[in-house]
Parts: structure tokens; sequence; C-alpha cells
């Protein structure tokens, strides 16, 4: 079943809420995981098993280091 | 060359009686019991009932994103160093100049064992990437050196339920040889799952009352049949003198010798003759340059085990002496912590130093009927003054593997 861009956004704001505690108002598209958002490189393992998990999309660990930004997992999932 | 003068000016701690310092020691003079039931589903699989856990969660102090990347080693001695810290009125000191001493008994074995889980039902990749800097024994102090940005050396002393004590002697010595100004040390344990519960079961050394918990930790009773199992941690901050002086801190007291030893004997009975035990209270006063006749207070390792309770008071005797010896007021606050284990060490020491500070000794509870063989003066139900003047107190920790620990604190 595909997930709207919107449905995908709100979905990974309550994880990233949930892994790293940020407001999910924070988590907008143009954000870097790394430099905007502050997630380190297990709590990203972290956010994208719970991703997998609640879209039905694998992501594999060597597309995981390509996605910088929200909007990256959002293109990703939707594909 | 006259040794380095190293005080405590923090306290901080979390246990069976209270989320911190100051609701510990009240309920340690009060004569308050922290052993509570275990979860009913644990009951059927397990012949213990009962346990001192801790008196308030960390979800209450840290937040649960934190939470969830510390195993319960290290969210304890956090909330513990965070209040030491701040009680010793958060130092300003060069993060090359302060070091960390903090240890576990055990590790980070809930983590383990909730990965394992994990890992059986649903696969590796569902295995939290934290696992690994959760459950090393290590993690506690790099928490502990992250959060303070210490940078002089972090070190961790394994010796079961000594470790804690160790670690603090550690630190001492730490601050004498050069390396830190300022130490933050203490111990933590976390280990309370029915697979530990059951591992000290099967060993026959944890006591079975459980129809009445509150009094199953009684040290010196005649019919003790083990210790309880506790939970929690205890850290102080120590400082060289020089450095506490400078910043104008508050000393609780002078850290002033540490010993350690191993009897070599068994791996986990100790030595009925205490020959091990009374040698490190002999070092440990050694190098604090006192004399027994300086000691009014001993705070036991006693964990109401049938072999090691009696046998302390005869190693407490045979190194102070029989004049210092039938004055020494001694108690076990395990009676109402329960055996913290890697984190009994420190909160004892804590509430060795507070005795000292506040002239005040907690007293050891449960004694229906105190062991004939008991060797020197108890304090029972109440707890008693403390002699007023430059008088010291030892803190002794022993633990599974023959490790012996003595600590030396003089009032300030």
């Amino acid at each position: 079943m595909a997930h709207t861009e919107q449905e995908i956004l709100e979905g990974l704001g309550v994880i990233i809420e949930e892994i790293v505690g940020t407001e999910p108002s924070e988590v907008t598209p143009e954000k870097s995981f790394v430099d905007d958002l502050d997630i380190d490189s297990l709590s990203m393992v972290e956010i994208a098993v719970a991703a997998q998990d609640k879209f039905g999309v694998e992501i594999p660990d060597e597309q995981l280091k390509d996605l910088k930004t929200v909007q990256d997992v959002i293109t990703f999932i939707q594909k | 060359m006259a040794k380095t003068d190293v005080v405590v000016t923090g306290l901080g701690a979390t246990t069976p009686l209270g989320g911190d310092v100051a609701t510990t020691w009240s309920a340690l003079l009060d004569g308050r019991s922290g052993i509570t039931s275990l979860p009913e589903e644990w009951h059927e699989s397990l012949p213990v009932h009962f346990a001192g856990r801790i008196a308030q969660e960390p979800s209450e102090k840290l937040p649960k994103p934190r939470l969830r990347r510390l195993d319960r080693t290290q969210q304890f001695a956090l909330i513990a160093a965070q209040e030491a810290w701040t009680d010793a009125g958060t130092p300003e000191v060069d993060p090359l100049r302060l070091g960390v001493v903090v240890s576990s008994g055990i590790g980070g074995i809930l983590t383990i064992l909730e990965q394992y889980d994990i890992f059986r039902e649903r696969g590796w990749r569902r295995v939290s990437p934290f696992t690994v800097p959760m459950l090393m024994p290590n993690s506690p102090a790099a928490a502990i050196s992250l959060e303070f940005t210490a940078r002089a050396g972090s070190h961790v002393p394994v010796s079961a339920c000594a470790s804690s004590a160790e670690a603090i002697a550690n630190g001492v010595d730490m601050i004498r040889s050069g390396r830190a100004d300022v130490v933050i040390a203490g111990g933590t344990e976390a280990a309370i799952h029915p697979l530990n519960i059951a591992s000290f079961a099967s060993m026959r050394a944890l006591s079975t009352r459980n129809d009445d918990p509150a009094t199953a930790s009684r040290p010196w009773d005649k019919d003790r049949d083990g210790f309880v199992m506790g939970e929690g941690a205890g850290i102080v901050i120590l400082e060289s003198a020089e450095h506490a002086a400078k910043r104008g801190a508050r000393v609780y007291a002078h850290a002033s010798g540490v010993g350690y030893t191993n009897d070599a004997y068994d791996i986990v009975q100790p030595d009925p003759e205490g020959a091990g035990q009374a040698r490190a209270i002999t070092q440990a006063l050694t190098d604090a340059d006192l004399t027994p006749a300086d000691i009014v207070h001993v705070n036991a390792h006693a964990t109401s085990t049938p072999a090691g309770d009696v046998g302390e008071t005869r190693a407490i005797r045979s190194a102070l002496g029989d004049s210092a010896a039938d004055r020494v007021a001694v108690t076990s606050t395990k009676s109402m912590t329960g055996h913290l284990l890697g984190g009994a060490g420190a909160v004892e020491s804590i509430a060795t130093v507070l005795a000292l500070h506040d002239g005040r000794i907690p007293p050891t509870i449960n004694i229906q009927e105190l062991d004939p063989d008991v060797a020197v003066d108890i304090v029972r139900d109440k707890p008693r003054d403390m002699p007023s003047g430059d008088v010291a107190a030892v803190n002794e920790s022993f633990g599974f593997g023959g490790h012996n620990v003595a600590l030396v604190f003089r009032r300030a």
C-alpha cells in the first residue's frame, strides 16, 4: 500500500521523537539528519529499522548512508 | 613525602530507600526497610519473592530518548553523579584534571538479557545498535566521563561486591598520584532479573524469608538465612584538599586511607579466620597514618549470610585490637537497603561519611536474637551518637573472588 508524503512525514516525526526526543514539528522535509536534527549513526540505524516496520519498506544498509535528509527517506519509501 | 590530602566534597545516591542522598540518609537513621515484593509473575519460578528495588525509577529523572540508550546501571550512575556534582557546588575543573572511577559488579546484564530475547524472537536487525555501549562494564564510567567532560582517565575496577569501594580507593590513589584534582567515584548495580535471582539462589546465598521480606536482611541475627538483592548507585566527589580549599568547597570528610587485599582462599567463601579482611583494615589505617584508637565506627560489609557476618566481626577485632574493638560501634546498613552488590561499597561509604559529618550512626535493624559469636558492639534498632572531635571510621567491602577493601574516612 502506498503512503502519501504527508503520512510518511508524520510517521517519521513520531519515530524520531520516540528515538531521539526531537519535537515532530522540527522534522520537516529539508532537514538533514546529521546536521540539522543532530542524529548520530547508531540512532539512524534504529530509525531505519522502525521505519521499515511502519511502512513495510526495507532500507538496505548501503542505501541508508545516502539518505541524508528527511525528504530522501520520504522519496525512498514512496519508490 | 607527605601524601596528598583527599577530601569528599559531594555525595549522590539512588537506592531502595530513596531517589537521593537526603531521603536515603533519613530512612537509614529511621531504621526503615527498603525491601519490597517482586512482580507476582516471577514468584512461581523463583524461591525468592522480594528484593531491594530502587525507590524512584530513573524515568522520573531522565527523558525517555535518553533512557533508551542507557543500561539501567548507567541510568542510576548518571542520576547519582548529577546529584553528587551539584552537591559539590558544580566544581570548575580543567577537563584534563577530572577523572572518573565508577564500577559495576555485574555490568549491563539487563541489556544483555533483554537484547538476547529480542534477537531470538525477532532477529538480528531488531537488536538495538546501542547494545554494546550499554552492556559493557565500563558503560557507566563512560557515560559519566561524557556527561561531565572528564578527560583525565576513566577506570572501572571490577571486584564483585567490593567493586565500588575499590573504585573510591582507586579514585583516592588517582588524586594522590597527581593524575587528577577531582574524581567522580563510586558504583552502580542493576541486576534484579529472574535469572540473576535464580543464580544467587542456586548457590543458596539469598534469604528465602518470603513471609516477611522487610525483616529478611538481618545481619548478625542468629537466624539469618542469606542476603537480599538490591539495586542502585552511589557516587562521591573526591577532590584534593588544596583544590577544594581554593574554591571554598564544603568538605564532608577526609578520604584518608585505603587498603586492598585478597584472601586467595575460595572463589566465594570468605576465609573464616578473616585474616585478609583484617589485613585490609590494617593497611588502610597505616595508609591513613592513624591508629586503631582513632576508629570509632565501622560500616561493615555484613550481608546477612550465615558464613560472612560473624567472621567479619572477628576480623575487626583482630585488626583493631581488643581495646579499640571494645568501643567501636559497628553497623550494617544492608539490613535496610539490601545488598547493592557493585553499588554497595559506594552507598555505604556515603553512610560512613555522613555518620562522621552528622555525628550519628545508623542502626542495624532486624536483629531479633544476636548471634552469640558476634565479637563487636553492634548498633541495633536506633541510631547512636558518635563521639565528637577528630575521629575516623572504616567502611568495609568484600567480594566474590576473595577481594577485601577497607576505606578509612576521617572527620573534617
